[in-house]
């Protein structure tokens, strides 16, 4: 009886072992072959005549400025968008988690922009952030600030071509829409965490006289950390392969200053037809997300031993 | 198990029926809003007067002016899953993508058959094909060096007769621009609106002669033209909006009828949208062609063409043929804004813009568009889009003109 089970066991998974292989893996593979030929033409391609050139469109790629101003944003991106979502996460987790009046409205609407696709994100965010002509003619949130007599703080949004150092200022309302999107997905994480802490804990605590503010940091805190780590993980491979929010919001913007790999990537193989050039940008967006992935993997097989 | 079997079965069955829908005639294109939807529309309707029992399938694709179509189309392609016809730019789209590659069946002797293959002017002939073979079937002609200019403006900054050089036109965007106006709109969002200005402007410096000769490899991109191209386009961009970044073309184009933009560089879709938006040709608007390019056509012409293994080639045959009728032309063209590509259309059923576009169309030189796939292959056109962007904010005539012949020598048109 037990061994008919392991069978019909491994019957029922077979299909999709057999379909990762090929679609996950098998492409995967086939990726990395075509990133180091010199396939870039759509006729090349049919024809199937390449050769393999190395590293050739890698160091293409390390040179080309557009693919470095994606890099940088990539980083800057990520730093600022996991800070933001996780400290604005735990900050309205802690506030519902108080159970105020209200609360549980509020909670649904902090969920609710995760409902929406990037794409609608993007646009309506498009829409905030347009400058429309300045000084004469504001539009969307400089148009507040003017009515508000709050000249200074009209500016050019996602199509100022400044930068500081690499960090190109355009991104700031890039980062706003992403953190407004999945805040509130990284403090349902949070508040699951919080109510799963166990109560006589905390009173224990406050019989021993420990404040509100040593109650968070020595104790909710590290119980927390898992649930820190699974958001990290989760935003952070969000952030590493980031396409329709900056597609739909800014195009990239002026200069390429709000491109990122994938945008590149997309261009350079569904318009220009550079399959390898296109692949070899794909190959190193998947190793981004093989650094932040794979540590957790390790550590969570660890964790089933 | 075999209620598991049987289920399957039935399964199978029916998906069968679904895709054995014998008498059928997949369109492929990326018409699906506005005007271009409804022109299709009026399209199918008048085949299927001609062959009721046919059921046309239509394969549109929206988004991003037929980038998302085009993705899918090579998709398909590549697949062996052809369209029995589909819709593509005249030119290298159409020649670099799938012709070179023999995906496609040539279609000389059926235009040649329904006696159309000399109503269609020689210049574009020489468009669609290939080694003295023909391949698509052109339906509709967009011109892309225009300027549409907003009438009331025009007479506040004293505008009395359409600028004919650049000293003249620059002089308007100036005064323009000092009584509080946009000179000229531009939506640069999707980025392609900056090449396409920047083509018109090259067309205007090099010549339509020189310029077509670009793309035969008989002239050369090192040419101070294109330099001079840079530095025109560099005076041209101190008259655009601010926030150009962050609008697309529609947008530009809405500048103009707000009453905020004096001027609005673009193919004629523009005139369409401004229809669309309850505007009058002539009478609220009025357009030139950009200064320099009076002699030149800047052409954009969608065309349908005949995939190799095309599921229904009887249909498709039909459909091409078709296609190529003056009553097809005439039916299609008014209702997307756009001039028939048979020299021999119905002159009545257009507007006065169309009107002189079609006398233009007949008598000047046609230049292919490099943004609107005619030109050259997409690896160049996209490389020179990224170029012109770049240049559009750094504003640096030589670092993009090195730039340009770097492109042009990776997709061999160097030829010195």
């Amino acid at each position: 009886m037990k061994k008919k089970n392991v069978i019909i066991g491994i019957f029922v998974i077979l299909p999709s072992i057999i379909a990762i292989a090929i679609f996950v893996y098998g492409f995967i593979s086939w990726t990395v072959r075509v990133s180091f030929s010199n396939w870039n033409s759509f006729s090349k391609l049919l024809r199937g005549v390449y050769k393999f050139v190395g590293f050739r469109n890698y160091e293409r790629l390390f040179q080309d400025t557009r693919f470095q101003t994606d890099l940088w944003n990539t980083l800057f991106f990520t730093i600022f968008f996991l800070f933001g979502a996780i400290s604005l996460g735990i900050l309205m987790a802690i506030l519902i988690d108080k159970g105020l009046k209200g609360s549980k409205f509020f909670q649904n609407i902090f969920l609710f922009p995760m409902a929406i696709s990037f794409v609608v994100t993007g646009t309506v965010w498009s829409w905030i952030f347009a400058p429309g002509t300045l000084p004469a003619n504001p539009q969307g949130l400089n148009l507040l600030f003017q009515k508000l007599g709050l000249d200074n703080f009209m500016w050019g949004w996602y199509t100022s071509t400044y930068s500081l150092g690499k960090f190109n200022v355009a991104l700031i309302a890039v980062i706003i829409a992403a953190v407004w999107q999945l805040a509130g997905y990284t403090m349902a994480m949070y508040l699951a965490g919080l109510r799963g802490i166990p109560n006589d804990i905390i009173e224990a605590a406050k019989v021993d006289g420990a404040s509100e503010w040593k109650i968070f940091w020595k104790i909710k805190m590290p119980l927390l950390k898992p649930i820190t780590l699974s958001a990290l993980i989760i935003l952070g491979h969000i952030s590493l392969k980031i396409f329709d929010l900056v597609f739909a919001m800014t195009g990239s913007g002026p200069n390429f200053v709000t491109d990122v790999p994938a945008i590149y990537m997309f261009e350079l193989t569904f318009r220009s037809n550079r399959y390898a050039m296109g692949s070899a940008i794909a190959i190193i967006m998947l190793l981004f997300v093989a650094i932040v992935i794979i540590p957790y993997l390790v550590s969570s097989m660890r964790g089933e031993k | 198990m075999k209620r598991f079997i049987i289920v399957l079965g039935i399964m199978f069955i029916a998906f069968g029926m679904v895709f054995a829908a014998e008498n059928a005639l997949e369109i492929f294109s990326w018409w699906t809003g506005g005007g271009e939807e409804e022109g299709l529309m009026a399209l199918f309707k008048l085949f299927n007067q001609y062959y009721p029992d046919v059921k046309i399938i239509n394969a549109a694709v929206a988004g991003g002016a037929g980038t998302n179509a085009k993705a899918v189309l090579k998709t398909r392609m590549l697949g062996g899953n052809p369209p029995d016809s589909f819709q593509v730019h005249a030119g290298m789209e159409l020649t670099d993508t799938y012709v070179i590659p023999g995906l496609m069946e040539p279609i000389t002797d059926l235009l040649k058959e329904v006696g159309a293959y000399d109503k269609f002017p020689k210049a574009l002939i020489d468009i669609v094909s290939y080694k003295g073979e023909v391949y698509s079937v052109p339906v509709n002609v967009h011109r892309a060096n225009v300027v549409f200019y907003n009438k009331e403006i025009a007479k506040k900054i004293g505008m009395t007769k359409e600028p004919t050089t650049w000293t003249e036109f620059l002089m308007y965007l100036d005064k323009a621009q000092k009584m509080g106006y946009v000179g000229i709109a531009l939506g640069d969002k999707n980025k392609w609106t900056s090449l396409h200005l920047f083509e018109s402007i090259m067309l205007a410096e090099l010549g339509p002669e020189k310029y077509n000769k670009l793309w035969k490899g008989e002239a050369s991109f090192n040419d101070p033209a294109i330099k001079r191209a840079l530095s025109i386009m560099k005076d041209i961009l101190k008259y655009v909006n601010a926030d150009h970044s962050a609008l697309t073309w529609q947008d530009a184009t809405r500048m103009v009828f707000e009453g905020k933009a004096f001027s609005n560089m673009m193919g004629d879709w523009a005139e369409g949208y401004l229809k669309t938006l309850g505007w009058k040709p002539g009478k609220e608007f009025g357009w030139f062609a950009l200064p320099g390019t009076q002699n030149a056509f800047m052409l954009v012409s969608d065309t349908f063409g005949l995939p190799k293994n095309a599921p229904h080639r009887e249909n498709a045959i039909k459909w091409l043929k078709f296609l190529a009728t003056v009553e097809a032309q005439d039916t299609f063209n008014p209702i997307k804004g756009s001039i028939p590509a048979r020299v021999d259309a119905d002159k009545s059923k257009y507007d006065v813009y169309l009107q002189w576009s079609m006398k233009d169309f007949s008598t000047k030189a046609i230049s292919p568009s490099i943004i609107h796939g005619s030109a050259a292959p997409e690896a160049f056109a996209t490389a020179l889009m990224d170029a012109i962007n770049k240049f559009v904010t750094e504003q640096d005539v030589n670092k993009t003109f090195k730039e340009i012949l770097w492109i042009a020598e990776d997709n061999d048109y160097l030829i010195d």
